[in-house]
Formats: C-alpha cells, sequence, structure tokens
C-alpha cells in the first residue's frame, strides 16, 4: 500500500513534468500549426540560469523568478529570430527549423559552456521527504505536482480571462479571423511562445532539481516525451496535452514499478508500444486533434 | 474623397488569378453591393481589401491613406472592417467572448460597456444566448454574432460577404433589416450577396464581377432595369 501511494506520487509528479512541457508545444501548435523541438532547450537554457546564477552567487529568492524569466524570453527570441521570418512558409519548413535551431543551441552550449555537465547543487530540503502518517513522500515530487496544478490553473484563468487569453484561443480556431479583430498576429503568436517558454521554464527547474546537473542535451528526451504525450492527448488539444502528460508519466512509473529485472531495459520501447496500442484506437489521440484555420 | 477606393485591382492564388481588374469606390453614408456569380472572384476582392490577401496590382484608399499591403489588423484600427463569408464566429468560444475579442480595439478607449448595450438592443438574441458557445447557435443567429462581433470594433465602413448564404428566407428578412438599421447608425456598408433583388432594394448603387472583373456599375435602379443583369441574375423573377 505505502508503495503505491508513494509510485502514484512519482508518476503524477513525473507526469506533471511532461504535461507542462506538452502544454507549452500545444499552445504554439495550436496556433501556429507547428511542433517546436528546440522547446527542449528551453529546459536546458533554464537549467544554466540555475547554474551561472548560483556560481555568481544571485540571492537564492531571486534564482527562481530569474530563471523563468529567462526561459521566456528565451523562446520569445526564438519566435522573434528563427519562426517569424518564415512566417506562411508551412508547417514543414518551421518543423525542419526548429530542428535546426534545437541543433545550433545544443551545439553552442557544448561549446560555450561545456560538454559535460555541470553540477546543480539542491538544497537539502528539497532532496528530503516528510512523513504523512505511513506515506513518505519526497518533497520534490509533491512541489512538481503542486506547480504543474499551479501553472494549468494560471493558464486555464489567462486563457478564459484575460483579453490576451480569449485571442490565442480564437487564433487557435481561426487566426485570420482574429486578424479581423483587430488583434495582431504578431502580437499573439509572441504571446503562445512565450507563456510555452514559461512552462518549459518551472518543467526546467523541476527537471533540474531531480537530476541536480546540466548538460547540453538534457532537453532532449524530455521534449520527446512531452511530444508523445501532446500527441496521445490530441494534438494541438490543451486539455489532452495535459492528460497525455500524466498518461505517459503514469505509464512509465507503472512499468518501471511493474516489470521483472530483466525486462527493464525495455521499458522505454514497451510504453511507446503502448502509446502506438492506444493510438491505433483512437488516432486523434484521448481528446481529439484540434483543427484550424491558420495563418 | 471618397470613403473606399480600389484601383485596378488583381490578386492570385498561386498560378490561378481570381481577380483581375477590380475597380470600386464607397461614399460615406451609401449601401454599395457587388453581385456576381459564384466564383467571380467577389470574396477574394474583399479579402485583399482587408489585407487578407496580398494584392498583385491595383491600390486600396481608405479614408484618403493608401492601405494597400497594410496587414488586416492595422486596417481594422483605421475603421474598415469585415465580416467574412460563412461567418467564422469562434465556435467553442462563448458568445460574449466572441463579442469581447471583436472590441480588441476599443478597449483602450474604454467605451465597450456602451458598445456592449448597444450591440444588445441590435441583436436581443444574442443578449439571451450570452453564456452559451457560439458553435451551439442556430445559422441565423451566428450570422448576427458575426456581424455584432464586427461592429465591436467600431467601424465606419463594414464590408459584408454573403450574410444571407444559406439562411431561411424569414432570417434573411431580418439581416436584411438590420443592413438598413447599419446604414441609419452611420455605418457604410460594402455588401457581397447573391440575394440580387434585396441587395439591390437595398443598395444606392452595385457592381457586378465576373472572371474577376467588374463588368457593370451603375445605381441599383439602373442595374435592376439593366437587360444584362435580368438575365444573368434575375431570370424570370
Ligand atoms: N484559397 C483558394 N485557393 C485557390 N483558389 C481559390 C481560393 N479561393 C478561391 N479561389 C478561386 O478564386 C476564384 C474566385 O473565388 P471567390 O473570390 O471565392 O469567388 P466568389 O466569392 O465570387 O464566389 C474562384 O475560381 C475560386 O475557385
Ligand atoms: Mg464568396
Amino acid at each position: 500500500m505505502e508503495i503505491f501511494v508513494q509510485q502514484c506520487v512519482n508518476a503524477l509528479s513525473l507526469g506533471g513534468t511532461y504535461a507542462l512541457l506538452a502544454l507549452g508545444l500545444a499552445v504554439v501548435f495550436s496556433v501556429l500549426g507547428m511542433i517546436n523541438f528546440a522547446h527542449g532547450e528551453i529546459l536546458t537554457i533554464t537549467g544554466y540560469t540555475v547554474f551561472f546564477s548560483l556560481m555568481l552567487a544571485v540571492p537564492a529568492v531571486l534564482i527562481i523568478p530569474l530563471a523563468l524569466i529567462v526561459a521566456m524570453l528565451a523562446a520569445a527570441a526564438m519566435e522573434r529570430v528563427a519562426f517569424r521570418p518564415l512566417r506562411g512558409a508551412g508547417p514543414t519548413s518551421l518543423l525542419i527549423t526548429s530542428f535546426a535551431v534545437s541543433g545550433i543551441l545544443q551545439v553552442l552550449f557544448q561549446n560555450l559552456i561545456s560538454a559535460r555537465p555541470r553540477p546543480v547543487p539542491i538544497p537539502d530540503f528539497l532532496t528530503g521527504a516528510f512523513t504523512v502518517g505511513p506515506f513518505h513522500i519526497g518533497v520534490i515530487q509533491s512541489l512538481s505536482i503542486l506547480a504543474t496544478l499551479a501553472m494549468v490553473g494560471l493558464l486555464t484563468l489567462f486563457l478564459k480571462r484575460t483579453l490576451l487569453g480569449m485571442a490565442i484561443r480564437a487564433a487557435a480556431v481561426d487566426f485570420p479571423t482574429t486578424r479581423l479583430m483587430g488583434i495582431r498576429a504578431n502580437r499573439v503568436i509572441l504571446a503562445a511562445f512565450a507563456i510555452s517558454g514559461l512552462l518549459a521554464g518551472v518543467s526546467g527547474l523541476l527537471w533540474i532539481a531531480q537530476r541536480g546537473s546540466v548538460d547540453p542535451l538534457m532537453g532532449f528526451l524530455p521534449v520527446l516525451k512531452a511530444f508523445i504525450a501532446a500527441i496521445l492527448g490530441g494534438i494541438g488539444n490543451l486539455t489532452g496535452a495535459v492528460i497525455g502528460g500524466f498518461f505517459l508519466g503514469a505509464i512509465e512509473i507503472g512499468l518501471q514499478a511493474a516489470l521483472p529485472e530483466p525486462v527493464q531495459p525495455f521499458r522505454d520501447a514497451i510504453a511507446l508500444t503502448l502509446v502506438v496500442v492506444v493510438l491505433l484506437y483512437r488516432p486523434q489521440g484521448l481528446f481529439g486533434a484540434v483543427h484550424s484555420v491558420r495563418p | 474623397m471618397s470613403l473606399l477606393e480600389v484601383d485596378g485591382l488583381a490578386v492570385s492564388y498561386g498560378p490561378i488569378k481570381a481577380v483581375r481588374d477590380v475597380s470600386l469606390v464607397v461614399e460615406a453614408g451609401e449601401i454599395v453591393t457587388v453581385l456576381g456569380a459564384n466564383g467571380a472572384g467577389k470574396s477574394t476582392s474583399l479579402q485583399a481589401i482587408i489585407g487578407l490577401l496580398p494584392a498583385q496590382q491595383g491600390r486600396v484608399r481608405f479614408d484618403g491613406h493608401d492601405v494597400t499591403g497594410e496587414s488586416p489588423e492595422r486596417i481594422v484600427r483605421r475603421g474598415m472592417t469585415l465580416t467574412p463569408e460563412g461567418r467564422r464566429i469562434f465556435a467553442p468560444l462563448t458568445v460574449e467572448e466572441n463579442l469581447r475579442i471583436g472590441a480588441a480595439t476599443q478597449v483602450r478607449r474604454g467605451n465597450t460597456a456602451e458598445l456592449w448595450d448597444q450591440m444588445m438592443e441590435l441583436f436581443p438574441i444574442l443578449a439571451s444566448r450570452r453564456r452559451q458557445l457560439a458553435g451551439t447557435l442556430s445559422g441565423g443567429e451566428q450570422q448576427q454574432l458575426a456581424i455584432a462581433r464586427s461592429l465591436m470594433s467600431r467601424p465606419r465602413l463594414l464590408l459584408l460577404d454573403e450574410p444571407s448564404l444559406g439562411l431561411a428566407p424569414i432570417v434573411v428578412e431580418l439581416i436584411f433589416d438590420l443592413i438598413g438599421r447599419l446604414r441609419d447608425l452611420g455605418i457604410t456598408i460594402l455588401l457581397v450577396e447573391q440575394n440580387v433583388h434585396q441587395a439591390l432594394d437595398i443598395a444606392d448603387r452595385g457592381y457586378v464581377v465576373s472572371g474577376g472583373t467588374v463588368v457593370l456599375e451603375g445605381t441599383a435602379e439602373a442595374l435592376k432595369a439593366s437587360a444584362d443583369v435580368q438575365k444573368a441574375y434575375l431570370g424570370q423573377a
């Protein structure tokens, strides 16, 4: 029973990290029809921001806001520099560009910082656990779950209550008509990237807190998983992205707990097979892909 | 100086020349209609006028400014907007959200509450549907929402693309009534229609487009009497 509860917490915490990343991919996809594979590098940039802040002895309270701001700016800069000039070039060009951006950033990290992992010391209280009745629950795991819930809640409020949020939802349905409302296309797209950056920044912080190190390639695997989660949920569907993230987290932790030792190396393969099976039955994803009129 | 002047407009979709030579003017306070068969290039012209499609040739002047090549959001902020063909409401958003987005350009001016009241008066049905998802409205209600959403930007010139398309006769009546009331509110209207009779009844002047070119123009009376228009559109009616 205790083990089961702890595994659930692990699944929620891993799934939450995927969910935030998948949500960022989905927000950008919903307005541009493009998967940004350089999304993972935002995670890496967040990590290096923490690393350098610690090195430069930036006060602890400032590190988190600073890292999140850098993450948002990095995502916005990607849009401005790499994707905006290609506006209207079609989803394939944008997709390939995003791979290029990802590759270039990885090379820059390797050459300008270091090809090897850099340690990020994690404060002791984060690595500990607390006890609730018979259960030992990890602090980082709990924070992950809370942070995921908070971000999903904030994003929902933003999308429902603010004009810019409504414009993003409208643009996801019909971009040209949104422009007929006098809403600036550039602003909507930039906002979508900034939001995806913020979400990637939060998951980046959680990711680093678990690993305790940063390296140039660390963004690749999580963003791949987030991509799978977004497809699983229904591409471009924000609710679907969150559920898809939790679903993937649950599959991975479930397999980790259930599979016998000799089969463990095949865990990812089995997890992906399960995803393929789900998609065979629901090719549009769990919640249905969103089709819309794009810029 | 006319409110809208379109001069020698040409628009292509890749190799397809959809609009070859469209010139028209709209004076402030007028209702001007553009008639033409399916595929004549009416919607393409409107989209190029509002900046959604690039003009390959020709100029568009609105209110004395050359707006050729400007973005639609810029042109809408100048006071011209388009209610597109097929309504294009934001289906997963509520009626209220659709209208709030429509008023995006007015938020800074702080007169959205007043605009809102005006719309509820013009479109009472929308008031009772306020919290409903726009996609659940009937066709006629969606068309009213689409027009109300356009009006939220306080246009001086409204481009209407086939507002009566696919609506029951009684609803068509209501939409044409409404267009008349908009004129009374001081909004100038460029109306694209296939409902030729009703369009010429309400309009001051009209243009007939065929194969992407303006082939005929004149006062509504003259067009009604024209043998060409009779033959092509009004038939035995
Ligand atoms: N998106 C498009 N891509 C290619 N051709 C188009 C597109 N939209 C319209 N056309 C073509 O352009 C011509 C004019 O279309 P349109 O402006 O929609 O006519 P109308 O509104 O008068 O019915 C038609 O031949 C149509 O097939
Ligand atoms: Mg048309």
